[in-house]
């Protein structure tokens, strides 16, 4: 079913548990939430166990959870990420270039203005969690 | 100076593109105001009383003519005709409407220039020396480590929702011609015993409601290490600034509050986790980028007798032009504090003589200063003449520089949303009053803001004042002793605030006491305030 | 005491005075408004076509409406130190 609050840009098939808190997060489970406040290294220990780890974002512009992403990615966390809360459209590529692949938003997405995000930058000037190379890389080459 | 590759070029294309983009979607309603605004802000482009502001990003304050020649064209084109030079080193149009800045921000890109993060809770302009590059004194040019941090910063996904503004700055030499110890993060780069040129690392300045001095976090940082550094602090704050309260979000309220031994650490123990992750450009890339700043061929016998006898011209050079490292040439700077202009603005005449200026005396170049003026970096002594004669032509041979009547002021409440207070017309009432006896008074820096944003440097005045609302009133705070030099300190308010009358007044009032207090002509006014206290001025000037 | 609405241009932001059925540049094309303003500025507030848009406490002179603060005077006549961008009808000693 068609959920136009929800982009998702992984093939797998979605993990629906219910993500718990990270207070009330125990050994086993396989979704939590991250809060704006919560550590995301709380998590390392438990990556392999954990399919989805949401990130909330209770406003916009707060953007502590592009960190959190990251720093998981950094980690090394495979599964997926998925920003949850009050996201503009206009945030998708910086949200991707953190480590990002699972958005849901407060709003519907206008498929056609995500194409155009995700594919407004041919190249970046740093390297982030999505493994694109930088601008510094291809020049020496 | 730095020229775009075809990378450089295509991310500026596609910004362009991508906000254009935005525009339209906002014109047609499709994104609300609320989600617009930060995308409008993170290209510089504010909302203020009469009309739209657009900050051009001036990187690191350096221009060649042909983007001077751009920014008098898209005055003319699509603004009443003038700009203004900022104290972070970027320019403002005042006049802006929304529908027409894709065009012109188009207009920008074909000139390599752009308005990336001049707002927005980013990083912002990377600020320098305008004697850069030219500076007998610096170690080394510090502009090709601001452009690498210019790219690192541009469209970082983790560091542009940060919990506020971001300002860094980089200077090359003791002498700080940049404020480092105001900013967000301040570089300052120096050799380790080895001689390999390094950073060291200062966090947490800033003025504003709470003024303070940064804190060296790392005496000595290699330039292998730059950038994953760089990220580690910004991490710290995006985690760990104050998100509840927008005038304790800076980073300098976190180094405040956890104390900079802390705060240290803690972005020690996030740098362990990053530097392995391979985000530090290579030498090679610095490499590139410091060839792109090779100094331009200059003749080093160049002359440097040259004929004095002209007394006004004489004493341009004598205020307005710096020692070069190269004998025979010079660093001039041009004034656009003519007393009762407008501090900072420039017509588009103007930019445009500049512009040919700078291409037929300067080797093409052109700083913009952070007390809003701008240089000439590498002129031949020879030439200094017939260049101040086209100055004078033009209302731009004052010789001010660093004097009573070379005030900074922001753009006040003639032009801001923000403000309190008008600036600009104490600032002109100023010039003019002190400008008679300004030889006599020697170095004399002046700040106005119209708010407590501070964005006239107030706090760093050796006379600072503040404009503040009293009752619906325009009113002004009279502070003295800050400086944004490697003496680095901030002004104290003096006593009760007065009408816009009475600040000139009591500024005058400063002045005579400093006149009859100072140990020899040649005791600057802040040195005086500095060796005698408050008291003696308070006595002055509330009686 | 009268209040006017005032509010800038999406497009352009020109600043602009409410005349009870339609957007002026021009400040004596302003009407008082009454207990109606709340209701209006909530209505164009949520049809995000006008920004900035606020109630000025104004006072009547015998040249047209005087907006009680320095801000709002600054607003509607244009920057104090360029008289040249100001209107004959509106010059910078209306500050």
């Amino acid at each position: 079913m068609a959920d136009s609050h929800l982009l998702r840009l992984r093939d797998d098939a979605v993990h629906d548990a219910a993500a718990v808190a990270l207070a009330d997060h125990q050994q086993g489970d396989t979704a939590v939430q991250l809060a704006p406040a919560d550590d995301a290294r709380a998590l390392i220990p438990h990556l392999a166990t954990l399919h989805r780890i949401d990130i909330v974002f209770l406003k916009f512009r707060d953007g502590r959870g592009f960190s959190s992403a990251r720093i998981l990615r950094e980690a090394g966390f495979t599964g997926e990420i998925r920003a949850v809360g009050d996201l503009k459209i206009d945030q998708l590529g910086f949200l991707v270039r953190a480590g990002f692949d699972a958005v849901r938003s407060d709003l519907p997405f206008d498929p056609a203005v995500v194409t155009r995000t995700l594919q407004r930058f041919a190249h970046v000037y740093m390297k982030a969690a999505d493994g694109r190379p930088p601008v510094w890389a291809l020049r020496g080459a | 100076m730095y020229k775009y590759d075809e990378y450089d070029q295509a991310i500026v294309d596609a910004r362009v593109e991508e906000f254009r983009d935005q525009v339209q979607r906002r014109l047609n309603n499709e994104i609300s105001e609320d989600a617009f605004k930060p995308l409008r802000l993170m290209n510089g482009l504010y909302l203020q009383l009469h009309a739209y502001m657009l900050r051009v990003a001036i990187p690191y304050g350096t221009l060649s003519a042909r983007q001077m020649r751009m920014l008098a064209h898209i005055a003319r084109r699509y603004d009443r005709g003038y700009a203004h030079f900022t104290t972070r080193q970027n320019l403002q149009y005042n006049w802006m409407k929304l529908e027409e800045t894709p065009d012109l921000l188009a207009d920008l890109a074909s000139v390599e220039m752009h308005a990336f993060q001049t707002s927005g809770n980013c990083i912002r302009n990377i600020s320098s020396d305008q004697f850069a590059g030219a500076a007998a004194d610096e170690i080394a040019d510090p502009r090709p480590y601001a452009e690498l941090l210019r790219q690192w910063s541009t469209l970082h996904p983790e560091f542009s929702f940060l919990p506020r503004k971001f300002k860094i700055a980089v200077t090359g030499s003791d002498t700080d011609r940049a404020a480092i110890q105001l900013h967000d993060i301040g570089l300052q780069l120096i050799r380790n015993d080895a001689g390999e040129i390094g950073m060291k690392v200062l966090v947490g300045g800033g003025m504003g409601r709470t003024p303070l001095l940064a804190h060296v976090i790392r005496d000595y940082l290699p330039m292998a290490d730059y950038l994953s550094y760089m990220e580690a602090i910004l991490r710290v704050y995006n985690r760990h600034g104050r998100r509840d309260n927008i005038y304790k979000a800076r980073i300098k309220i976190l180094v405040n509050d956890l104390g900079p031994a802390e705060f240290a650490a803690q972005v020690e123990a996030e740098w362990a986790q990053m530097k392995p992750l391979g985000l530090d450009a290579p030498a090679a890339e610095l490499a590139r980028i410091v060839a792109q700043f090779a100094p331009p061929a200059l003749d080093a016998d160049a002359p440097a007798d040259i004929d004095l006898s002209d007394a006004g011209f004489a004493n341009w050079v004598a205020v307005n032009t710096h020692p070069h490292k190269v004998p025979g040439h010079a660093i001039v700077t041009i004034s656009l504090k003519a007393p009762g202009e407008i501090p900072g603005d420039a017509s588009a005449d103007q930019m445009d003589l500049i512009a040919d200026l700078a291409e037929q005396y300067a080797g093409d170049e052109i700083r913009v200063t952070h007390a809003q003026n701008l240089v000439l970096p590498h002129v031949r002594r020879a030439d200094l003449f017939t260049l101040w004669q086209a100055l004078v032509g033009a209302g731009l041979a004052t010789a001010n520089l660093d004097r009573a009547s070379d005030i900074i002021a922001c753009p006040g409440l003639d032009y801001c949303t923000l403000a309190n207070a008008r600036s600009i017309p104490i600032a002109q009432k100023l010039a003019v009053k002190l400008a008679p006896q300004e030889a006599d008074l020697g170095e004399l820096k002046i700040k106005i803001s119209g708010c407590i944003n501070a964005c006239g440097h107030h706090h760093a005045g050796h006379i600072g004042i503040l404009g503040v609302d009293r009752k619906g009133d325009e009113n002004y705070q009279l502070l003295l002793g800050g400086s944004g030099a490697e003496d680095a300190s901030l002004a104290k308010i003096l006593g009760p605030g007065f009408d816009e009358d009475g600040i000139v007044v009591a500024v005058e009032k400063v002045v005579d006491c400093y006149k009859a207090l100072r140990s020899d002509p040649a005791e600057r006014l802040l040195d005086t305030y500095r060796r005698v206290g408050a008291a003696p001025f308070k006595e002055a000037v509330y009686g | 005491m009268p209040r006017v609405l005032t509010g800038n241009r999406l497009e352009t932001g020109d600043v602009l005075w409410w005349t009870g059925n339609d957007w002026s540049l021009h400040l004596n094309d302003a009407v008082a408004l009454g207990d109606e303003a709340e209701a209006l500025v909530a209505r164009l507030t949520a049809a995000e076509r006008i920004n900035d848009l606020v109630l000025v406490d104004v006072d009547a002179t015998d040249t047209g409406w005087r907006p009680r603060s320095t801000r709002e005077r600054v607003r509607a006549v244009g920057p104090s130190v360029r008289p040249d961008f100001a209107l004959p009808s509106l010059p910078v000693d209306a500050i």
